[in-house]
């Protein structure tokens, strides 16, 4: 595939400033950091080294010592997401800028069909919009909001000519796009045939609709119903049952927003007993926490509405932060998708109606620094995995993205580890008139952003081209996710127990009820059972003699079959 | 007969000493004597304890001394009744008159009709019950336990059990059995009669059966003829769960009269079993806020319904129809996973959830893990999770492999049941069952060419005990008084049974066992009480079992025989709202009130929403100015000192023009506004 890049990339204009050289930066990739010099050309890392033999007229970067990492991933954004005949105010051109600002390169937006609609459709107008205005690299996410055969072949076909490997599905939204356990357990063994990751939007809807009408019962109509009506362990239990029917079906999980300490427990118990499960927090979890909802100014508290809502927990942060450190969440996102005040004030007298969206894909990069790196928590290494390395694993994007070696996208980015700046919705990139961290004092920040190999962000000014952003195709089976599902699928052989036919008695019955009918019952399987105690060694009561057996209840009808019992089924 | 028994038993005509003692809870536990645990007790009574009591009070707590009694009563089979009254001389503070030498005759005068005018005195046993263990007399009458203590004087006329120091327990309640649970067109081998047979054979003197309706079906007629089968055939004490197949409005009424006229406390929900009992997450929540309000407690089956209706169909797919497909499609996971949705649902709904057949070690975790977050739940391992486990699924021999089949699953893990054990007697899982349904082999092979058509069901009702006390007790993971609270009074407290069941006290159910530790028996089908032709613990080795059974204070097991009257037992009917699970929940309630932020009117402007689209939960009546009185928000770091952002200096940010905004005509005002 990087094969594949490089050829696509050429087909790129090429521009006069595509010669770039940074020097004396240090390397922190995920593995390990050391000093080197990195030369760009045609948007691709060429070389890196000390002491490069580069071509005359290249422009220099001095780096002085600073970090030189590869462009942060944001694997989850839901830029000019249509909500009721209005879209969210950052469209790709707003979002994929405000994503530049703060250090990431490359987004992974979701593709939201409307129920009931076509994906493939879906899919065309989301890269038609993303072809249009991106301005860094991006690729797609698509969500599954409804489950027929007709999606089906949609999702083969996007996996296999689209370049989609990841798919989306509600456990939330009753009514809307939730889907039954059943349609959840089809399309997981669907994707865990295709090579696919499973994410999931993990909330049990069905409480959360009743906890809405009983909120909306007593009288709580503001955000902090929101809130109420979609406590934490709704969020764990769905977590918990997505992890089992993904461990049932053996296909890779990914639970999208995690955002309460009690969902993130339930992904590290479940990675700890060896489930393929990976978790995002993202930056509104990592960085703020849910008090905000009592707040007294409405249009204030409704900015933070998301789903699963923001915990009121104030300590949620600092957990998140340490579950990312210690590698038990593997990737951050920002599920970026801002409404104006106007358009939150939909749900001024029902906060149900509210549309769901908080920011964060400037501030994402920035966050963890401050809160996990400055802290002691994380080391840079474990920095550069969970805000980009881990995602373009998960995408089978790797080693193209997340990572600065020799052939990799020139995608990469000079971090000022002491830079402070306070976040505030005055300065930043978004449309939007209210940043969710608004106030917040971090440290870290990008002082230079490269992105296809053209400078974008230098002391503070940035310079970016609308439409310059490529989809960048994802295949299937990522090797991050597979390695083990595949291996699994092998020792997951199920044998039959071979026995002889049962020819002993059987009652008369009549099939009222509407047991599963057998569909072509076989009676003599093969090979091996999977453990057998029994085989051997093992007795059972013996025969008894006749007047040993106790009394039996009479009156029943017994089928004997004509050739009588054999001793392979007797039990006395 | 069966009418003038359940008359005796309508609630308001109960004799007094059940009347109240239980409504306080705190004090319930608050001895007041050596042997008198529950407060007023012996009100009224012969015998005056607290004098015998104020003497020993500073000396030594009531449990240090159980224990040395222990290491005293070496062998009680071969004990003299000179042993056994050594052993309570250092009991009592000179309390020794002549009454003991007498004692080692079995009747205490020359009659020999047992307990003629139903009156027993059991002599020289050690007491045992949760909370402490004592030596003491016991002296029954009319089916009671009129008093209990030491050196008691027997009246003329009454038998006397001479039990030698052993163990004096509360009989055993076998919380789940299906008797008379309806599979196609047959019924289980082991009815009423039957099943309570084995159960007194085995030390358990009272079951609580499920009545299961069909899923068309009423309840209340459901439940009619399960207390009429009872009441002709059972030989103990029953009372009765009510499962709910479906969940809709005519439910709701007849469980309202099950639980106000029928003395039915507890109600089954189904998560498994999909298209037939199944209920989803919207009922269910619908089904546990209903019987919260009843004061119910709500059994739970907890299994992924949806899932196993899809393992069940890939298995059968891949060729696999033998019994072994049956573990394969109900995999442990999927038991955990409906246990974590159960208690979910509980806590939102704040009602006590009470799981089902815990079969597996990672539901048993679970469970574990939710009490230890405050949840109000309980675990009920069976019998069969508790002394076997799944391997046999994969024998050779179809007969045995389908004896094992039942819902959830044995567990493929040999662990499993030393992890219960363990559970069991910290604490975690509270109380022990069998779920006793026996099939014969010709029933069980309805399903010989298709797994799913196996019905389902183990044996267990009369091993219960013993094993719990061979693989917890002598194994000392568990001491007796916890094996009293898990076999017994655990479930009469769940049940609101207590104290007039599991426990040894004046005023209770003359239900007792005499308990002999050291006795080993061989399970196996050929000497069972059960009518099935196959134990699913043949061959195991069991240690511990009844000498000596009474219920209602007769004599009905005593040295390997039984002697049952057909059609004794009586309905014993439950009140709501036990303490044991309802008291947290009550407080609870009060605390839970959630209140909303007042705000000012948001005057704002409002984005026009041009078409009724779908996924809007119709607000039903949405009020804008929250109620009155409002307590501080939980936190507010921003009701002051926070500016917000001011107005908006970006200039190249491209504001997306051509939204229609609605300006309300007196303009905003600075509450709502942000910049």
């Amino acid at each position: 595939s990087l094969l594949h890049s490089v050829q696509l990339h050429l087909t790129i204009p090429l521009e006069f400033s595509d010669r770039l050289l940074i020097k004396g930066g240090r390397i922190v990739n995920d593995d390990q950091s050391f000093n080197a010099d990195i030369y760009m050309e045609d948007g691709l890392i060429k070389q890196i080294g000390d002491n490069l033999i580069v071509p005359g007229g290249v422009k220099t970067i001095e780096a002085n010592g600073k970090m030189v990492i590869p462009g942060g991933i944001d694997i989850h954004t839901r830029f000019q997401k249509p909500y009721r005949g209005t879209t969210s105010l950052d469209d790709f051109a707003q979002g994929t800028k405000s994503a530049l600002a703060g250090g990431t390169t490359m987004i992974v937006d979701h593709v939201f069909p409307v129920p009931g609609s076509s994906l493939m459709e879906a899919y065309d107008q989301w890269k038609q919009w993303a072809d249009e205005k991106a301005c860094c690299d991006y690729s797609l996410h698509v969500d599954i909001t409804h489950w027929d055969d007709t999606v089906k072949q949609e999702v083969d076909h996007l996996v296999k000519e689209k370049g989609v490997n990841s798919f989306q599905v509600y456990m939330a939204y009753e009514d809307y796009c939730q889907m039954t356990n059943s349609e959840l357990y089809e399309i997981f063994t669907f994707l865990a045939e295709r090579g696919g990751i499973a994410q999931i939007h993990a909330e049990n809807g069905e409480i959360i609709s009743k906890e809405q009408s009983r909120m909306l019962q007593i009288g709580i109509t503001g955000p902090e119903g929101h809130v109420l009506s979609r406590p934490e362990e709704l969020e764990a239990e769905a977590v918990f049952r997505a992890v089992t029917i993904a461990s049932q079906t053996n296909c890779p999980l990914y639970v999208t927003r995690v955002m309460s300490k009690s969902a993130a427990d339930i992904i590290s118990q479940a990675r700890k007993k060896g489930n393929v499960v990976f978790g995002e927090p993202i930056a509104a979890s990592l960085g703020t926490d849910g008090t905000h909802y009592w707040s007294k100014n409405w249009a204030k508290a409704a900015y933070f509405v998301t789903s699963p809502p923001l915990s009121p927990d104030p300590t949620t942060p600092d957990y998140l932060n340490t579950l990312l450190a210690s590698g038990d969440l593997s990737v951050t996102g920002s599920a970026h998708c801002t409404f104006s005040v106007a358009q939150k004030a939909i749900g001024k007298d029902d906060f149900t109606q509210i549309p769901e969206g908080v920011n964060g894909v400037e501030e994402r990069m920035s966050l963890i620094w401050d809160k996990a790196v400055t802290t002691g928590k994380m080391d840079e290494n474990m920095f550069v995995a969970v805000t980009s390395t881990n995602a373009a694993k998960i995408l089978n994007l790797y080693p193209r993205k997340g990572r600065i070696a020799v052939g990799s996208d020139a995608d990469l980015v000079i971090w000022d580890t002491d830079a402070v700046r306070t976040i505030t919705a005055k300065t930043h990139q978004s449309a939007a008139e209210y940043n969710i961290f608004e106030g917040m004092e971090l440290r870290g920040a990008p002082q230079v952003v490269i992105c296809q190999g053209k400078i974008v962000l230098e002391d503070g000014n940035l310079h970016v081209t609308s439409g310059v952003g490529r989809f960048i195709p994802c295949s299937p089976y990522p090797d991050f996710a597979y390695k083990r599902i595949k291996a699994r699928k092998q020792l997951a052989v199920l044998r039959a127990v071979p026995r002889g036919m049962y020819d002993g008695p059987v009652s008369e019955f009549s099939l009222s009820r509407g047991g599963t009918p057998s569909a072509s019952a076989r009676t003599s399987p093969t090979k091996q059972p999977v453990r057998n105690l029994h085989q051997s060694g093992f007795s059972l009561a013996g025969p008894p003699t006749p007047e040993d057996l106790p009394i039996r209840p009479a009156g029943r009808r017994i089928v004997v079959p004509p050739g009588g019992r054999s001793n392979i089924t007797s039990l006395s | 007969m069966s009418d003038c028994r359940r008359q005796w038993n309508r609630e308001d005509e109960l004799p007094v000493y059940l009347a109240g003692p239980i409504s306080s809870g705190p004090n319930q536990r608050k001895s007041y004597g050596m042997f008198s645990s529950v407060e007023g007790a012996f009100d009224s009574k012969t015998i005056d304890f607290d004098s015998y009591a104020v003497g020993r009070k500073g000396s030594r707590t009531p449990r240090s001394r159980s224990r040395e009694r222990i290491l005293d009563s070496g062998d009680p089979v071969e004990k003299t009744p000179g042993d056994a009254r050594e052993g309570s001389q250092t009991n009592s503070t000179g309390e020794i008159d002549g009454t003991g030498t007498g004692a080692e005759v079995q009747f205490a005068e020359e009659e020999n009709l047992p307990g003629k005018d139903g009156r027993l005195l059991i002599k020289g046993g050690r007491v045992v019950n949760d909370d402490q263990s004592f030596y003491a007399d016991v002296f029954i009458e009319d089916g009671l336990i009129m008093q209990v203590g030491e050196n008691l004087v027997a009246p003329a006329g009454v038998k006397v059990i001479e039990a030698n120091g052993r163990m004096i327990i509360p009989g055993g309640i076998d919380v789940n059995t299906c008797l008379m649970k309806p599979y196609l067109d047959t019924q289980p081998v082991d009815d009423f009669l039957q099943g309570t047979k084995a159960a007194l054979a085995g030390g358990t003197t009272m079951i609580i059966d499920h009545v299961t309706p069909q899923p068309e079906g009423s309840l209340l007629e459901a439940f009619e003829r399960w207390q009429e089968a009872a009441d002709k055939k059972a030989c103990c004490d029953y009372s009765l769960h009510v499962d709910i197949p479906k969940w809709n409005e005519t439910v709701k009424d007849e469980l309202e009269m099950l639980v106000q006229d029928k003395g039915v406390n507890s109600f089954q929900v189904f998560m498994a079993y999909n298209d037939l009992y199944q209920m989803t997450d919207s009922e269910l929540y619908a089904a546990l806020s209903f019987l919260k309000e009843l004061g119910a407690v709500v059994l739970v089956h907890a299994e992924n319904g949806d899932l196993v209706a899809k393992e069940q169909r890939k298995i059968l797919g891949m060729g696999i129809t033998g019994p072994e497909g049956h573990p394969l499609s109900h995999p442990e996971e999927l038991e955990a996973e409906a246990v974590f949705r159960a208690i979910t649902l509980g806590n939102r709904v704040n009602c006590p959830v009470y799981i089902t057949k815990v079969m597996s070690k990672s539901a048993a975790d679970t469970i574990a893990q939710a009490r230890r977050k405050g949840s109000v739940v309980f675990g009920e391992p069976i019998t069969a999770s508790l002394a076997t486990d799944g391997s046999h699924y994969w024998s050779k021999n179809w007969a045995k492999a389908a004896a094992y089949v039942t819902s959830p699953p044995l567990s493929p893990d040999p662990t499993t049941l030393d992890h219960l054990h363990t559970l069991l007697a910290c604490g975690d899982l509270q109380v022990v069952g069998s779920s006793h349904c026996a099939y014969s082999t010709s029933q069980k092979a309805i399903g010989r060419d298709d797994f799913t058509l196996i019905p389902e069901g183990v044996n267990g009702v009369e091993e219960r005990m013993g094993f719990v006390w061979d693989k917890a007790v002598a194994m000392g993971k568990m001491d007796e008084n916890q094996f009293v609270a898990v076999t017994s009074t655990n479930a009469a407290k769940i049940f609101n049974l207590y104290p007039r069941k599991g426990r040894i006290a004046a005023g209770s159910d003359a239900d007792i066992v005499i308990w002999d530790p050291d006795s080993v028996k061989t399970i196996t089908a050929k000497l069972q009480q059960s009518a099935a032709e196959y134990n699913i613990f043949e061959g195991l080795e069991c240690r511990g079992g009844p000498a000596l059974v009474l219920s209602q204070g007769q004599i009905v097991y005593e040295g390997g025989k039984l002697q049952v009257q057909q059609g004794t037992g009586r309905f014993i009917p439950r009140k709501p709202f036990p303490d044991f699970a309802y008291q947290r929940v009550k407080f609870r309630n009060q605390v839970k009130n959630s209140q909303g932020v007042t705000r000012g009117m948001y005057d704002g402007p409002v984005y026009e929403v041009p078409s009724m689209p779908k996924y809007i939960t119709p607000s039903p009546s949405a009020k804008t100015s929250p109620t009155s009185h409002q307590p501080p928000p939980i936190r507010n770091l921003h009701q002051s000192n926070f500016s917000l952002s001011g107005a908006q200096i970006d200039d190249n940010v491209p504001r997306r023009s051509g939204h229609r905004i609605v300006a309300p005509p007196g303009g905003r005002s600075n509450i709502t506004s942000l910049g």
